[in-house]
């Protein structure tokens, strides 16, 4: 299989009109002939659901959610990024661009992210035409703020809950097409496969989670916005129900699914606190513009933090990056503090944690400005950690948080299967090996509103043969589900699923988290394996497939991220340098920072599935750096 | 930690429910309300028993989904989400009454999952900008004091958990529907639809089922965003201002051509 990305002819700062200029389109009598589903209602979802309907095609928007509005794009906080330039410091689609595959440690593909930073300016107008409440300068024109290292301020924001008012325009605007009758919305419903047709996606099985029924539903086209797959880890800052399920179905009906193993492990979040923990809560990267980082230089150092004197605390950050300091981007913070945890220098009862400590920013600018700033942080802290964070210091440990990896797309957004296609965080787009903070809920609305409105387009006006729900492959399709349902329930053991989801995050967190070796990924894939053959033996499900039953839910999600377990490793394994997130152990410079292979590695790997318990084939896509020089980054 | 549990359970719709006492022990005091349940569910399952369902998904107190009433009061003591609320809130050994969001118009599904899809027709009535995917005027031709961005905010901030509806002595939707209301029709992109949009939300809210307000204020006590009972003062003055103008004919929608 030859991987071709499809990317248009031209100077990059051209390929996105030409390609425009180029699309066939359906004419606006013959759109609501056409039927396409929106899988996922999150920030990529929803925008592509509401545009698609009000261009004129039938819609159909599934979530496993009971309403389109919880989708987890609402918890993010920070702000979206556009090149909007409004602060008047030279920020240009250019720079936005260089700072993104930079960013991403070059492992991005050019086209794709310049037309991200082009379509960024749209967004904003979208979103304020909708009526998000973005914060205001008295003059009443938009406020804007720097954000995750880059010299300019570029970044949008609703006070500390930007993605929920995002969320929140988009999904207003797929009410108003539901209103219109364009739209359809199939909450509490989960998709368990694609169903092809001539090797085209022609629609989906979907459990209706309450009657526990399997549906079919076809359609011309199929777009998944199902989301990330952190949730591999156990613990994450993901919701609890985010599920790789979607991308992995599609995987093993023949879509390849691009770095796996390409997963940003975020370093500000509340340390887990015990074995009965279900999620870790994410406190804003900005803490760390006045929080300073350390751990006690004794291991075996038993007093309150207060208690240790200067000369017996040590900066580690500071120490190991003077030019950086605290504000290193996030793989480097992660990895440091991984490395003092390792030395038994962590503190907290579990080990895994290190201060952040406001001590000596509220001595020096005043507890009134702190609070200004982070009021609502330490709120929060406050109320999970039970300590006052003005009193002692934070403790915080890096926790799993996106996923830059997924299904492997081309220009078009489209996945190797035709007519299938996937956007937002459950492709593997524009971050490389690496995303920089407020791009995550950029990327999801120029995907959804802007893009693949338009791909879409171009697909549905190929001639093809009508297809609905009495087609065999939909009798197929539905017997593959049925039976992998029946053959959970019937396990007949006596452990809950959450039990090996817990082992399994144990694993993928210690051999494919912040740091990875040769050894411990083949360790990895042994236990992996080992937890497969436990689940398929000892599993228990209470109840039947005939209701709602969130123990089979679970369940079956679980068995996915098994698999895509071992695919992760496997990845990590074969990509023998340390890029972004993906430090290789075996790959760093003398003085520990990730060392890149580009004659190699300069590469996207698109595996793919070649059947039950067969190891899968990887595809490379070479990566070509024309309108950026590849740099190594530096930080010290 | 340990706590005797008294559970709501139903297995449908159209079933009989009851309470079932059960026990949690071996409970951390740092865990959830939520991570509580997991624990019992877990063990449950183990020991061949059926689990409890319950809604949950973001952990964080955003998303909205999570909806258990605990000791009579909505999300329990804390005036936060139910999975912001942790076990150390509660005494060691204490008996805990746990029930769903009890309404005519958020139907039981299974224990303590309800239906709230209500909220989604009010949504669809009304609670939107009619505006469609393609150009739009730059942002800044049209400035919005801080104030006033604030004011929006402070409405739109809603997560749409139904708190306020299961705090409700008349199970009334007033806050939620005068959040979205306050929200789009303080912000001039909301001004053309303004009339409209409050008259079709006000006509679902009451087609839903939802009770009439008569000034208690449970619900903003139970908000665990805080939404203040303004927005239901904005949606009394913006309903009075709405039947007394001339509706806008027809519907407001656009369509991309």
């Amino acid at each position: 299989m030859t991987l071709d990305a499809r990317i248009p002819d031209g100077p990059i700062e051209q390929k996105w009109s030409a390609w425009l200029d180029a699309h066939a389109l359906v004419g606006p009598r013959n759109r609501a002939a056409h039927t396409v589903i929106v899988v996922g209602t999150g920030l990529a979802g929803a925008s592509a659901a509401a545009s698609l309907a009000a261009q004129g095609f039938r819609v159909k928007s599934f979530c496993f959610q009971d309403t389109a509005r919880r989708a987890h794009s609402i918890a993010a906080q920070g702000g979206i990024n556009a090149s909007k330039d409004f602060a008047n410091e030279g920020d240009s689609v250019r720079r936005l661009f260089v700072d993104t595959i930079k960013g991403g440690d070059f492992r991005a593909r050019e086209a794709n992210v310049w037309r991200l930073a082009e379509l960024s300016e749209n967004i904003v107008d979208q979103a304020v035409a909708q009526g998000v409440p973005f914060n205001r300068e008295y003059g009443g024109a938009l406020a804007t703020r720097s954000f995750g290292g880059v010299l300019v301020q570029r970044t949008f924001y609703s006070r500390g809950q930007t993605g929920q008012q995002l969320l929140l325009g988009a999904y207003s605007a797929l009410q108003q097409q539901v209103a219109q009758g364009m739209a359809q919305v199939y909450s509490r419903h989960e998709l368990l496969d694609v169903v092809l047709v001539d090797g085209e996606a022609r629609g989906i099985v979907a459990r209706d989670l309450v009657t526990g029924e399997l549906e079919r539903h076809a359609a011309d086209a199929v777009v998944l916005a199902s989301g990330g797959y952190c949730n591999v880890y156990y613990l994450s800052t993901n919701a609890k129900g985010s599920n790789v399920t979607a991308t992995w179905r599609a995987h093993r009906r023949g879509a390849l699914m691009a770095n796996p193993s390409f997963t940003q492990i975020h370093p500000t979040c509340i340390p887990q606190s015990g074995e009965y923990q279900s999620k870790l809560t994410l406190m804003s990267e900005s803490l760390r513009n006045d929080g300073r980082v350390w751990v006690p230089r004794d291991p075996d150092e038993q007093r309150p933090p207060n208690a240790i004197p200067e000369a017996e605390r040590l900066y580690f950050l500071e120490e190991r990056y003077p030019a950086y300091g605290n504000l290193v981007p996030r793989d480097v913070a992660s990895r440091a503090a991984k490395a003092v945890c390792d030395e038994r220098l962590g503190v907290g009862a579990t080990g895994r944690g290190v201060y952040l400590d406001f001590r000596d920013a509220i001595a020096e600018r005043g507890r009134a400005t702190i609070e200004g700033r982070y009021g609502n942080l330490f709120e929060m802290y406050q109320r999970i950690a039970d300590e006052d964070p003005y009193e002692v210091p934070m403790r915080i440990y890096p926790a799993p948080h996106y996923a830059m990896g997924g299904l492997w797309v081309d220009y078009e957004l489209q996945t190797t299967i035709p007519g299938l296609f996937a956007i937002g965080e459950a492709n593997f787009s524009d971050h490389g090996a690496n995303r920089l903070g407020a791009s995550a809920m950029m990327q999801c609305l120029a995907d959804g509103y802007f893009i693949v409105p338009h791909t879409v387009t171009h697909h549905l006006t190929k001639q093809r043969a009508p297809v609905d729900e009495s087609h065999p492959a939909f009798d197929a399709t539905v017997r593959d589900v049925q039976e992998r349902i029946d053959r959970l329930l019937a396990v007949g053991g006596t452990t809950a699923p959450q039990v090996f989801h817990r082992e399994l995050g144990n694993v993928m967190l210690d051999k494919c988290g912040m740091s990875r070796t040769e050894a411990g990924l083949c360790e990895a894939i042994t236990r992996i394996a080992e937890i497969r053959a436990a689940f398929w033996s000892d599993l228990r499900i209470d109840g039947d497939a005939g209701h709602l039953n969130q123990s089979l839910e679970y369940a079956g999600r679980v068995a996915d991220f098994i698999e895509l377990a071992d695919l992760m490793c496997l990845d990590a394994l074969r990509r023998a340098e340390s890029a972004g997130c993906h430090f290789r152990e075996e790959h760093q410079t003398e003085d520990g920072e990730p060392l890149r292979d580009d004659e190699r590695f300069a590469t996207v790997t698109a595996w793919e599935h070649s059947g039950e318990g067969a190891v899968p084939v990887a595809h490379d896509e070479a990566l070509e750096f024309s309108s950026v020089a590849l740099a190594t980054r530096s930080y010290k | 930690m340990r706590f005797r549990l008294e559970l709501w359970r139903q297995a449908d719709p159209g079933a009989d429910g009851r309470y079932e006492v059960v026990e949690a022990d071996g409970i951390d005091a740092e865990a959830s309300f939520l991570e509580m349940l997991d624990h019992v569910n877990e063990r449950r399952i183990a020991s061949g028993e059926d689990a409890i369902a319950f809604d949950s998904d973001c952990r964080e107190g955003i998303c909205g989904s999570c909806s258990l009433v605990i000791d009579g009061m909505p999300h329990g003591p804390r005036r936060v989400t139910s999975c912001q609320t942790f076990m150390r809130d509660f005494e060691d050994g204490q008996t805990i009454r746990v029930e769903p969001w009890r309404s005519n118009a958020f139907p039981v599904i299974r224990d303590l999952v309800t239906d709230r899809s209500a909220f989604d027709r009010i949504i669809e009535a009304g609670g939107y900008v009619s505006v469609t995917t393609g150009p739009q005027p730059n942002p800044n031709a049209m400035p919005i004091s801080p104030e006033t961005q604030e004011q929006a905010l402070d409405a739109a901030i809603c997560i749409g958990c139904g708190a306020c509806v299961a705090a409700c002595p008349n199970g009334a939707a007033m806050l939620f529907t005068g959040a979205k209301v306050t929200h789009l029709n303080v912000l001039p992109q909301g001004q053309p639809e303004r009339r409209w949009r409050t008259l079709a939300m006000v006509e679902q809210m009451d087609e839903e089922g939802f009770g009439g307000c008569t000034n208690h204020g449970e619900c903003s006590l139970a908000c665990p965003q805080g939404i203040s009972l303004d927005v239901i003062g904005m949606l009394n003055r913006e309903y009075r201002a709405a039947l007394r103008g001339k509706p806008v004919a027809g519907t407001p929608g656009m369509t991309a051509q």
